[in-house]
């Protein structure tokens, strides 16, 4: 129990600091990496309450495909993040303001839960007796949540497609892969047998 | 339960998803290039039309997935509302986006992928199913606000709606936690377990939550204090587009609202009527006031809007089946008189384009009587002058919150109206008095065929309301209250 709990506050430790250095970092980039590392710690977090899942999911997700996007759009896009400051200290009274309302808010719910323990006690799937998260995960996604499953999957359409929609130009005059011309190719078409007459060459 | 009866529940929604998908390779692949975006359009009319055959086909109350998908006569009558309203904003936006060169076949998919959005939030039993109805309709819609993307304003609008959209959401799901945290279940019948249990009234954790809910839908139908966005992104969207936006999506998201309301917080009824009321009276007012200064008719009918979202939140402030009915009444009729607006709104369009601006429309009666009238009764309708079929609809809705016993709220209702009215006057004034401006261009079929068919309806509504009436009544019981 020691162990889990060294653990811990390590992991949380390093995902607070992390964090907090991912806003004051002057180096874009730099605060990028910390999210990363960010991601990791939480990852940490979520191995140590078992649900491994998730934690490989954040890897596999956050830090492989969202963190790396990141990294690709600070670098590439010119973004002046000098002025973007002047307009954060500009407006963080008005962001101070509305962050201490919802912290003061948390600290009432917190209250709450001190003083009326109604902790959820019918879980709405308990993970079941001797499966791994990932198992038991599995077997509830495709069968009871199947309709969520579906949903979200339409969710992912509309966002391919919306993409696509907002940002696809056909221009004229660009050469375009055509796979079935490509298909199409045979050696009579592709291969010019030339007669070199020694000594002459091309 | 066997799978079979799962999915019947389920059929309207998997018409669309499965004919938006179809759709989707017709355009890409199957379509011939010059008649893309009509072809497209005509088929996804069709589609509509197979999903509501497939919708009158149910009776009965039926809940699948897990009590996620319920499917009773309170979400079908809205169903139906929302099919047409998609299917007329669809037949709207042909000739117009021909013109603006931006006539694309992705379009008619948007709109049925947001409509499948809005068909999952009306029939919604969970907070998960909520949350992913509200998404996949607040995406698409993202999307359509931006759809002539090489105009600035639309692509101001898409970007004004997606980053409020997303904070909304934000909130949403933020009380959906709280909801999830302090009760252990996401469903509707589980938390109205937990909010009629002893203690539920001083559980802040379930009351935080709730609130929070209510922050994210009161965004979604523009209710004040959560208005800003509507009218910049009514005026910067293609104008069907907007004709889209005013009806379908509103309608489903104020069913949600009196969905999980009613179902899931019955036994908080004292604690959300007080927020309800405060919406409801703050969006009448800022509808009523701030449409005054209003020179752009697409923002002036964005104010109007969010005065007729007040208009039909003092039915669920009612919290009676009588409030429920006049709900549905109102959202009927709403759905109708928005779309003729729009429709006129589409037929103001000169040879360089269309126009907007209410000076535009001056003198209209000397040179297009039949669409003055229209207009001018569409108008009228709209403030709830009798006998048109706006003042029914005002008046069910104030019926139920004089019975119950919210005089205050009927009166300040009815007080707004008369304020309303004063803008709704200047318009038909400009139209009959002032001097005549040259002529519009000849207006698309369709969009004729959309006027003539609301002005028909807000002039004859009175004749034989029973038909609506009935239906109403019958959906309205199968809410708990």
């Amino acid at each position: 129990m020691a162990l889990t709990a060294i653990f811990f506050y390590l992991f949380s430790t390093l995902a607070l600091a992390s964090g907090a250095a991912v806003i004051v970092a002057k180096n874009p980039v730099h605060a990028v990496l910390f999210l990363i590392l960010a991601f990791f710690n939480a990852a940490g977090l979520f191995i140590l309450l078992n649900a491994e899942f998730l934690a490989m999911l954040l890897i596999i997700v956050y830090v492989g495909a969202v963190a790396v996007l990141f990294l690709f759009v600070v670098m590439m896009l010119d973004v002046d993040f000098a002025e973007l400051r002047a307009g954060f200290i500009k407006n963080a009274p008005v962001g101070l303001l509305v962050g201490g309302v919802v912290l003061a808010e948390l600290i009432a719910l917190l209250g709450a839960r001190v003083i009326a323990p109604t902790p959820a006690s019918s879980v709405a799937s308990p993970i079941p007796q001797g499966v791994t998260n990932t198992e038991a995960l599995g077997q509830i996604l495709y069968t009871k949540y199947i309709y969520f499953f579906q949903g979200a999957g339409l969710v992912l359409l509309v966002a391919m497609v919306g993409a696509i929609v907002l940002t696809l130009r056909h221009k004229e005059g660009v050469k375009r892969q055509s796979i079935a011309a490509q298909v199409a190719r045979g050696p009579k078409t592709a291969v010019e047998l030339v007669k070199v007459k020694p000594g002459q060459g091309l | 339960m066997p799978e079979t009866t799962s999915f019947a529940a389920a059929l309207p929604e998997i018409i669309l998803a499965a004919g938006a998908m179809g759709l989707l390779m017709l355009g890409a692949f199957g379509f011939s290039d010059g008649e893309k975006s009509d072809r497209a359009g005509w088929t996804a009319i069709l589609i509509l039309f197979a999903a509501g055959v497939a919708l009158l086909g149910q009776t009965g109350t039926e809940r699948v997935f897990n009590d996620a998908f319920i499917s009773d006569p309170f979400a079908r009558f809205v169903k139906l509302l929302v099919l047409a309203g998609s299917a007329t904003a669809i037949l709207l936006s042909f000739d117009d986006l021909r013109r603006a060169k931006a006539d694309r076949y992705e379009l008619p998919v948007l709109i049925l992928l947001a409509t499948v959005g809005m068909l999952m939030m009306v029939s919604a039993g969970d907070l998960l199913a909520l949350y992913l109805g509200l998404e996949l309709q607040s995406l698409a819609l993202y999307v359509l606000a931006a759809f002539r993307r090489d105009d600035v304003r639309s692509s101001e609008a898409g970007m004004k709606y997606f980053v409020l959209g997303a904070l909304s959401s934000g909130m949403l799901l933020y009380g959906a936690s709280l909801l999830y945290g302090f009760s252990g279940t996401t469903s509707f019948a589980g938390l109205a377990q937990a909010a009629s249990a002893p203690g539920a009234a001083t559980n802040l954790g379930l009351i935080a939550g709730l609130v929070f809910l209510l922050v994210g839908l009161a965004f979604k139908i523009s209710a004040v204090p959560f208005h800003m966005w509507t009218p910049d992104v009514y005026e910067g969207a293609p104008t069907p587009v907007t004709a889209f936006f005013a009806a379908a999506p509103k309608l489903a998201a104020m069913a949600l609202l009196a969905r999980v309301l009613f179902d899931g917080f019955g036994g908080l009824f004292v604690q959300w009527q007080k927020i309800v009321i405060f919406i409801a009276i703050a969006s009448m007012l800022l509808g009523a006031f701030a449409a005054i200064g209003q020179t752009n008719i697409k923002r002036l009918m964005a104010y109007s809007s969010i005065g007729h979202v007040g208009f039909a939140l003092v039915g669920v402030a009612a919290g009676s089946a009588a409030g429920i009915e006049g709900l549905l009444i109102y959202l009927a009729i709403y759905l109708v008189m928005t779309l003729g607006a729009f429709a006129c709104i589409l037929a103001m369009r000169r040879e360089n384009g269309p126009v907007e601006e209410i000076d535009e429309l001056a003198g209209l009666a000397e040179t297009n009587l039949p669409m003055a009238f229209i207009l001018a009764m569409l108008l009228l309708s709209l403030a709830g002058v009798p006998p048109l079929a706006g003042f029914f609809a005002k008046f069910y809705v104030f019926a139920a919150a004089m019975k119950a016993e919210l005089y205050g709220l009927a009166i300040i209702g009815m007080l707004t109206s008369v304020v309303s009215l004063f803008y709704y006057l200047r318009i038909v004034k400009v139209m009959f008095f002032d001097d005549a401006k040259p002529g519009f261009s000849a207006t698309a079929p369709y969009v004729r065929f959309v006027m003539i068919a609301a002005g028909l309806f807000v002039l004859l509504y009175a004749v034989y309301p029973a038909p609506l009436v009935e239906a109403a009544t019958a959906a309205a019981k199968s809410l708990s209250l």
